[in-house]
């Protein structure tokens, strides 16, 4: 019952019960050429991009952090792509290059967050912000507002694909998911992010790098934001960057809140952002489904998000 | 002539500590009156008591006479009890004038009338002596003249007792002496003025009475002519008059080739320049008042902060101690006196905790492997006799004393080859207190330099095999194993006339 | 004078001269008075958004609902006055005081619980503009004669003409100013932005006045509403997507510091202008692509919050 994960799992238990008692063949999971086919499997596939994001911000929240640049780096990072690969069959880069600088311009981003936070001391709030106005602009502007459509099949693969069954984006989700928790049981990091978001004053005078770390952390969500936008991109075959990620790190925030990490920071839970994505994802399904408008998912939303708030401060 | 404000039986306690027991105070109309005690004496949860912040477990505060029970700043406010607090306590974007009379602007036509503000600002200040421009920032002016705005403002507000809580920590000399002439004014016009400080030439400067406190009980209220200094200090530091001895310390070993020197260390504001030497297996003790320095002293040791000037050689070499890293690398640890902000991580373990500052020297990627941490966790609990349920509770959960030795065990899992201790028995029973310093006395015989920051001058004497005495925020005095006694270390202490 | 915070809004000024004096010597036509008074024009309701936004930002806080505030204001004006056929005026007078409740709404939970304020107003901000949906998925066109007819105004000045939106943000602004300098929730406002520990000891209604901040603020966003509904004849969902943004953009930019506490209400004017340039001097050269203004906006709030940074450790080591 304690146990921090329970909350998120129950809510998205309620919100599947939910969805099988309204929704008929919800849960129904059939299997065409090889691939998986079925609700669950289309919730999953639609909340990695937002997995992606979450991942990203818990850690940034976890250091008393905030991120609100990660919409912004999904238009950026899908847009060099694009443009990179360009509008014929064949890419005018050759695709691997193109990703590489995709998502290095949105390590770039991150490091650029970083450095503002760490070593300048502005607010998180106020140093991501700058990026958020200029960094869709900067998208804007290479694409002059207009949707740049891909033809080049391999990048289809990314967001459209399938690997076992299930879609490609799900085996990335699970790669970087792996990877960071890997870094975490098998490092020190998840101690070292943790002491710094509890009390970065003591975590400095027991010899932790604090600046380096809060680096880390805002390259690391730019590079998840990144590959969020690859992700985006290539679903929807093109590069859109007026609206590609719009409000992405608002649903980010919320899914790491909803997932139990706190936004004074400290103590985080990858496993919760997860989940958190998915109950965001499978309310907007369900919605969807109900023939709700879904635009009322907003309002759920937000209702959502002052509960979620109101519970963490009772519980601290 | 009756008091203004009489405290009687007052006690407080919080979980696991008793901050204030059966404490009295009377203060009288046209008199300063000092407050003074040690950090933990209780002074500041007093004037919380008395400006409404904390309500009292028991015990009665009377006003001219009539019981009152403020419950809330506003309303000590409303009751005559003002307070000028060291940190001021105003809007420091805000004019002086407006800060004087935020929330009771003087108003016409309903608005705000500023002409009005300035020259009744200016008016108040005048009766203090102090002529500024009034329609300047308020940050623009240095804390001594916040602190004449802070007091204007309470004078405005009819205070009829005036609070003066360490007003005078980061002033200099000519600040403290306009400072002084002020209070005189107003003691001069009847006002009762409650002066709490921890320097004892201000005290002997100002005060008419003073009362001492000490470990949470008022130690006594002496009239400040029929008590020298030597007392004084002996009161609030020296050896308690009932308490258990505490066995004496074996004679230490020699100790070896000189581990660490520092030259001329000074840090503007916080320490003039100072030399210091430390040897491996020398238990240096720092002793001093509260605001002798001795804290700023270790910080920069420790490259907590960051020297102005003078250098610190460990071994051959010189070392600039830019971040506590470079410290750490030398092999040097720290235990701050602020435990709660400066060394307990409190939503993390007990285990977690510990192995911190070995883990951060070790870096990111080679993780001490869990049973490791176990196992070290397991051991220094045992050596230091950590009351815990379980290595993986949180350390917030953990009495005072118990955090205190996992925050020692902490730098001992790093090996340091010096160890800073500042204030590591505050807070801890005596028993506990015993078992810590026997424990490091071994690991000082062992090879450890320790530096040892108290201010319970007895444990100092009993443990240290050499005395540095600081005062005003510079060292003045040393004494070896044989030269330490009470008496002439607390002469040293006290310092000036008596 | 160089070091006080209070120097960015004069740097603001500057600049602003700076570029509309770039503008008359590359462009010709630029310094024409029909110009200028365009930037005003334009740009109206996002100075009433920045007039609003002022006052959160000094008090400490910040608004991240104020463009979908403005959006819910367009779409209940659009319904009222087509679906339920209210006087226009009635209408105004209904969207203000929701607007008003909505903020003062979000101002109290972030007092009285606790809550950081930029999360209350993001879901503030989710919620605004899913009610706006609510109402209606698709766009409302307007038609009534009042509406049309602000629309459509000119009241001629000095050689060229405003519109009566300029005008009532002009106005807005004078009341703005008033209202920081000679009043009491005013002067509480800067207070609770200097140091909200002493403004509590000090007796001031903490409380009270950062409900109040938001509430004007919620009233501001709706004010713009009425503007941009007149502006657009229509109540849309979608309108003023990222308008929190520029009106933040616009206040930074404007001399106030985000940290509270500093600034002037003034500089909402100063600030909207550099903004409203910038995107002239953009259409004026013609080569460069409309997408630049954002990118440029973004620079300015760099530079700025930088060198307020700066400046503000520049302060803290002297002390």
């Amino acid at each position: 019952m304690k146990h921090p994960l329970f909350r998120p799992l129950a809510a998205l238990a309620a919100l599947l019960l939910i969805a099988l008692f309204t929704i008929p063949g919800f849960f129904s999971i059939t299997i065409r050429d090889g691939h998986l086919y079925g609700s669950l499997i289309d919730i999953v596939n639609r909340a990695a991009p937002l997995m992606l994001a979450a991942l990203g911000m818990t850690l940034v929240i976890a250091t008393r952090g905030i991120d609100i640049s990660v919409g912004a780096v999904v238009a950026l990072s899908g847009t060099v792509a694009a443009m990179l690969i360009g509008g014929g069959p064949d890419a005018q880069t050759p695709m691997v290059w193109a990703l590489c600088a995709a998502m290095g311009a949105a390590a770039l981003c991150g490091l650029w967050n970083g450095v503002l936070v760490a070593t300048l001391g502005l607010q998180p709030i106020v140093a991501t912000l700058i990026l958020m106005v200029a960094g869709r602009g900067l998208a804007q502007l290479m694409t002059d507002g207009q949707i740049v459509t891909v033809y080049h099949e391999p990048f289809f693969f990314l967001g459209g694909g399938y690997f076992l069954g299930l879609p490609f984006s799900l085996s990335v989700v699970a790669i970087v998911f792996a990877a960071i928790a890997l870094m975490m049981h098998k490092t020190a990091l998840g101690l070292f992010i943790q002491a710094v978001g509890i009390n970065p004053v003591a975590a400095r005078l027991a010899g932790l790098k604090t600046a380096a770390l809060i680096v880390f952390v805002y390259v690391f969500c730019g590079a998840c934001a990144g590959l969020a936008g690859l992700m985006v991109s290539s679903n929807i075959k093109s590069a859109d960057a007026n609206n590609a990620g719009l409000m992405l790190e608002l649903d980010a925030i919320l899914a790491v809140t909803l997932g139990g990490t706190s936004l004074a920071g400290g103590k985080f839970s990858l496993v919760g952002s997860v989940i958190g994505a998915l109950i965001i994802q499978t309310l907007t399904f369900t919605i969807y489904s109900l023939g709700v408008p879904p635009e009322v998912n907003m309002v759920v939303k937000a209702v959502v998000v002052f509960l979620v708030c109101l519970s963490q401060r009772s519980a601290s | 002539m009756k008091p203004v404000l009489e405290l009687q039986g007052i006690s407080k306690s919080f979980p696991g500590v008793k901050a204030l027991s059966d404490v009295a105070l009377r203060l009288y109309p046209g008199e300063v009156h000092t407050l003074m005690g040690q950090n933990g004496a209780g002074k500041s949860t007093l004037i919380k008591v008395l400006t409404g912040v904390y309500a009292p477990d028991s015990g009665t505060i009377t006003m001219e006479g009539e019981q009152i029970r403020p419950a809330s700043t506003q309303d000590a406010q409303r009751l005559g009890i003002s307070t000028v607090y060291q940190e001021v306590n105003l809007c420091p974007n805000l004019s002086v004038a407006e800060n004087i009379f935020i929330g009771r602007y003087p108003r016409k036509f309903g608005m705000v009338d500023w002409r009005a503000m300035r020259t009744q600002a200016a008016a108040l200040l005048e009766q203090l002596e102090v002529r500024i421009d009034v329609s300047a920032q308020l940050s623009s002016y240095p804390l001594a003249i916040q602190q004449m705005v802070a007091i204007s403002r309470a004078l405005n507000i009819s205070a009829r007792v005036l609070i003066l809580d360490e007003p005078t920590s980061s002033l200099d000399e000519a600040e403290v002496q306009l400072l002084f002439r002020v209070l005189s004014k107003l003691r001069g016009q009847g006002m009762a003025i409650l002066f709490v400080t921890h320097f004892l030439d201000q005290t002997y400067a100002i005060s008419d009475r003073i009362t001492v406190m000490r470990n949470g009980e008022r130690e006594g209220e002496y009239a400040c002519s029929a008590l020298t200094r030597l007392a004084l200090v002996n009161k609030m530091i020296g050896a308690p008059e009932a308490s258990e001895q505490l066995a004496q310390q074996a004679k230490a070993a020699t100790p070896g080739p000189v581990f660490l020197q520092a030259r001329a260390l000074a840090r503007k504001g916080a320490l003039l320049p100072l030399d210091l030497d430390i040897r491996e297996g020398e238990m240096l003790g720092l002793c001093g008042l509260l605001g002798s320095g001795r804290t700023e002293t270790a910080r920069l040791l420790f490259g907590a902060d960051k020297a102005d000037a003078g250098s610190i050689r460990v071994g051959e070499r010189a070392f600039p101690f830019a971040s506590p890293r470079d410290a750490i690398e030398q092999g040097i640890g720290f235990c701050s006196e602020d435990r709660k902000h400066e060394g307990a991580i409190l939503a993390l373990s007990v285990r977690e905790n510990l192995i911190l500052a070995l883990q951060a020297r070790q870096g990111l990627l080679r993780a001490i492997p869990f049973k490791v941490q176990q196992a070290m966790a397991l051991d220094y609990v045992q050596k230091l006799g950590i009351k815990t349920a379980d290595i993986e509770t949180p350390i917030g959960s953990l009495s005072g004393g118990n955090q205190q030795k996992v925050l020692l065990a902490r730098w001992l899992a790093t090996a340091p080859r010096m160890l800073i201790l500042d204030e590591p028995t505050r807070g801890i029973d005596v028993r506990a207190k015993q078992e810590i310093m026997d424990y490091v006395s071994g690991l000082c015989r062992k090879g450890m330099a320790i530096l040892f920051i108290s201010s319970e001058l007895p444990e100092v004497l009993r443990c240290s095999d050499r005395l540095l005495v600081m005062r005003d925020r510079k060292g003045c005095g040393e004494f070896q194993r044989g030269e330490l006694d009470e008496t002439s270390v607390l002469h040293v202490i006290a310092g000036g006339a008596q | 004078m160089i070091k006080s915070p209070y120097f960015t809004p004069f740097v603001t000024v500057a600049l602003l001269l700076v570029m509309l004096g770039i503008g008359g010597a590359a462009y010709p036509g630029f310094l024409s008075v029909q110009v200028l008074f365009n930037l005003l024009i334009d740009n109206a309701f996002l100075l009433v958004l920045a007039i609003g936004m002022s006052f959160v930002i000094l008090s400490g806080g910040i608004d991240l609902s104020v463009g979908s505030v403005l959006a819910l204001a367009t779409m209940i004006s659009a319904w009222l006055l087509q679906v339920m056929h209210w006087p226009p005026l009635l209408v105004i007078a209904t969207v203000l005081v929701l607007g008003a409740c909505f903020g003062g709404a979000m101002g109290a939970m972030i007092h009285y619980f606790k809550l950081q304020p930029f999360i209350v107003t993001l879901a503030g901000m989710f919620l605004a503009r899913g009610l706006c949906y609510l109402i209606s998925i698709n766009s409302i066109t307007i038609d009534d004669p009042m509406y049309l007819a602000m629309s459509q105004a000119q009241l001629p000045v000095l050689g060229g003409f405003i519109s009566p939106s300029a005008l009532v943000a002009l106005l807005m602004l004078a009341v703005a100013i008033w209202l920081a300098h000679f009043t009491a929730f005013g002067r509480g406002v800067y207070a609770i932005g200097g140091n909200e520990q002493s403004a509590l000891m000090m007796g001031l209604p903490v409380a009270r006045t950062k409900v109040l901040v938001y509430g004007f603020s919620g009233f501001c966003a709706a004010l713009a509403g009425v503007l941009f509904s007149f502006y657009m004849l229509s109540g849309y969902g979608l309108h003023a997507q990222g308008t929190e943004l520029d009106a933040i953009a616009a206040v930074v930019i404007g001399g106030t510091l985000l940290s509270g506490g500093y600034g002037y209400v003034a500089g909402a004017l100063s600030g909207v202008l550099v903004l409203g340039t910038i995107q002239t001097l953009i259409a004026f050269d013609g080569t460069l692509s409309s997408w630049w203004t954002k990118i440029v906006i973004g620079a300015l709030l760099f530079i700025f919050c930088v060198v307020q940074r700066l400046m503000a450790i520049g302060a803290a080591r002297k002390t």
